[in-house]
């Protein structure tokens, strides 16, 4: 009835796609188990199986700090990439990233709000930057609503860019504020984000709300495609555009709020790995958003593993997530040639 | 099939630029809209898809208000062929095609065995059936155009909308649609379509919708409303239909 050549090689790419889905959920399971091992005590480099077993120390090191925070790098990763590639289909636009409306800029000015009015302790810091972060997003709906000018994505773009303005215009005057000796260094290594103060607490409250965000997008990974058309055409194949987006939109945002707020801003996370997930995938979201979310939780959690061991001294996570993320983006613009799965 | 009754709309307030419009489709019948750039032919497309409400009058499918039916069945009665789209990612062919398929699925299921080869066929039948693996943004505009009517063909509605389907499309590809076109009629669907090109109207067309600037508009079969002086009043200069070896053709200078 059709094309006997066609169709089992379209099928042959979705298989070796699903198997390459495979292959990278091992590599990061097995990256997981070895960053577990990876630190500097008690000395830099690997601990045997034989000290986590024996020493007392090593075992609660390993559970109590490592644990959490390991899986709160791939969870991080995960869901930045995750509402990166959401955000990148829904405004049809490669270079948006998950924070652009608002939310990183409104959990930055939380942040900031918190360590210089409201005394900076670590669970108000945390609730402040997310209430802005939400806030932000909020702001920037109501704000996209009420412009009267160009296209849906258009206004949201324009709210998004005004919000995150107001909002640093309100970090800058909260940093000259700010105690230069004591506050201003904390805003600082806040905004370099950074997973060194993770508890079981912190990942178990956040855990629901991110769970629940990521599941919703990766069930709609395929109808994801339909509203990344323009709006007529979405209309016309039966989706609802506007509701669509926004509920998508407030999934994605949700866990990317409440993360950032335990995390600090870790920049780039969300911009590059969709981007190199649809270049080694395909732009079809049913493989490019799961592709994205395992390549993302492998990606920071490598670079999380570098934080904590290179030096002493803990190095921020943001520094690095955005120093190899640009190294590795460039690296494939120069040296991949453009794929074309055939 | 489709019928617009006194149908009435305008983007600004009390500026209507489709004023009491009123045709009925029947099934199996090709209509063309024709009328001056600006003049409310895409609108009126889009009126009938429902993705704009009219500020007055009814707009029925299969006797029923456009409202009354659920998104999903509309996805399944009606389909749009845009003139041209946007497409900033490197879909393959065949994933975008494949989005034609959505109405037949549930809300969150993906593609079947079946839907890939319905999105084949539909390839096939524009002729990109070759290009299924290609990336879209390496097509032609012409060959973009043929992709976005396969994903309507894919779509397997009972009522085509095309909007200026033959405007990037070179001499041989536009027979092509004109065969296209053809076949589904033959099938029993229904294409309501917009169009500049007289030849392409006057090969295809069974019924015509002539819109005319200040919203009047006349309705009928293509012998009646196609004729000269019609033409020249719509398009306010003079325009000619001669008969060459047996075909109808549009002078003008």
């Amino acid at each position: 009835m059709s094309n006997p050549v066609a169709l089992p090689a379209v099928y042959a790419r979705n298989h070796r796609s699903q198997r390459h889905l495979l292959v990278l959920a091992v590599v990061l399971l097995v990256m997981a188990g070895f960053s577990l091992l990876v630190g500097r005590y008690p000395t830099p480099g690997l601990m045997s199986w034989n000290r986590l077993t024996s020493d007392e120390l090593a075992w609660r090191l390993v559970v109590n700090l490592r644990l959490p925070r390991l899986l709160t790098a791939i969870l991080l990763g995960m869901t930045l990439s995750a509402a990166g590639t959401v955000f990148q289909l829904l405004f049809s636009n490669p270079l948006v990233e998950p924070g652009f409306l608002g939310v990183s800029q409104g959990a930055a000015f939380g942040a900031a709000l918190s360590i210089v009015f409201l005394g900076g302790s670590a669970i108000v810091t945390q609730s402040a930057a997310a209430f802005f972060a939400l806030a932000g997003l909020g702001f920037s709906y109501l704000l996209a609503h009420r412009l009267r000018y160009g296209g849906w994505v258009l206004r949201l773009v324009l709210a998004g860019i005004a919000v995150s303005a107001l909002f640093s215009a309100g970090l800058g005057l909260l940093k000259y504020l700010a105690d230069p000796l004591r506050q201003l260094p904390e805003i600082t290594f806040w905004l370099l984000g950074g997973l060194a103060s993770i508890t079981w607490e912190q990942l178990l409250t956040v855990l629901p709300v991110v769970l629940s965000g990521l599941l919703v997008i990766f069930l709609y990974r395929w109808r994801l495609n339909l509203l990344a058309l323009s709006e007529e055409t979405a209309f016309s194949l039966g989706a609802a555009p506007g509701r669509e987006r926004w509920m998508l939109i407030f999934f994605a945002v949700l866990p990317t709020a409440v993360l950032i707020a335990i995390t600090g801003i870790v920049g780039w996370v969300g911009l590059i790995i969709p981007h190199i997930a649809r270049r080694l995938f395909g732009a079809e979201a049913r493989f490019s958003l799961p592709s994205a979310m395992l390549l993302g939780g492998l990606f920071t959690l490598l670079c999380d593993d570098l934080a904590r061991t290179l030096l002493a001294g803990e190095i921020p996570l943001g520094i690095l997530t955005s120093l190899f993320g640009a190294l590795i983006f460039l690296a494939l613009m120069m040296f991949q040639k453009a794929k074309t799965q055939s | 099939m489709l019928s617009f009754q006194n149908v009435t709309f305008g983007y600004r307030r009390a500026q209507p630029i489709l004023q009491a419009v009123n045709f009925e489709l029947h099934p199996g019948r090709i209509m063309a809209i024709l009328g001056p750039n600006g003049v409310g032919k895409t609108t009126l497309l889009y009126l009938a898809l429902g993705w704009l409400s009219a500020w007055d009058g009814e707009i029925c499918l299969d006797g029923h208000t456009l409202r009354s039916h659920s998104r999903q069945e509309r996805g399944r009665w009606l389909a749009l062929v845009p003139q041209s789209e946007h497409t900033p990612f490197d879909y393959t062919v065949l994933d975008y095609v494949l989005m034609g398929r959505a109405p037949h699925l549930p809300p969150l299921g993906m593609p079947t065995p079946t839907d890939y080869a319905a999105t084949l066929q539909a390839l096939e039948q524009v002729g990109l059936a070759a290009m299924a693996e290609h990336p879209v943004p390496q097509l032609s505009s012409g060959e973009r155009q043929l992709m976005l009517l396969a994903r309507s063909i894919a779509q397997s509605p009972r009522l085509f909308l095309l909007d200026e389907p033959t405007a990037h499309l070179d001499l041989r590809n536009k027979s092509r649609l004109i065969q296209i076109m053809r076949g589904l009629r033959t099938q029993g669907v229904t294409l309501l379509m917009t169009n500049h090109e007289p030849e392409v109207v006057l090969a295809v067309a069974d019924d015509v919708l002539l819109l005319e600037p200040g919203g009047v508009a006349q309705f009928g079969p293509l012998e009646q409303v196609f004729t000269a002086e019609a033409l020249s009043r719509v398009y306010n200069m003079p325009i000619r239909l001669v008969d060459v070896d047996g075909h109808r053709q549009v002078l003008w200078t």
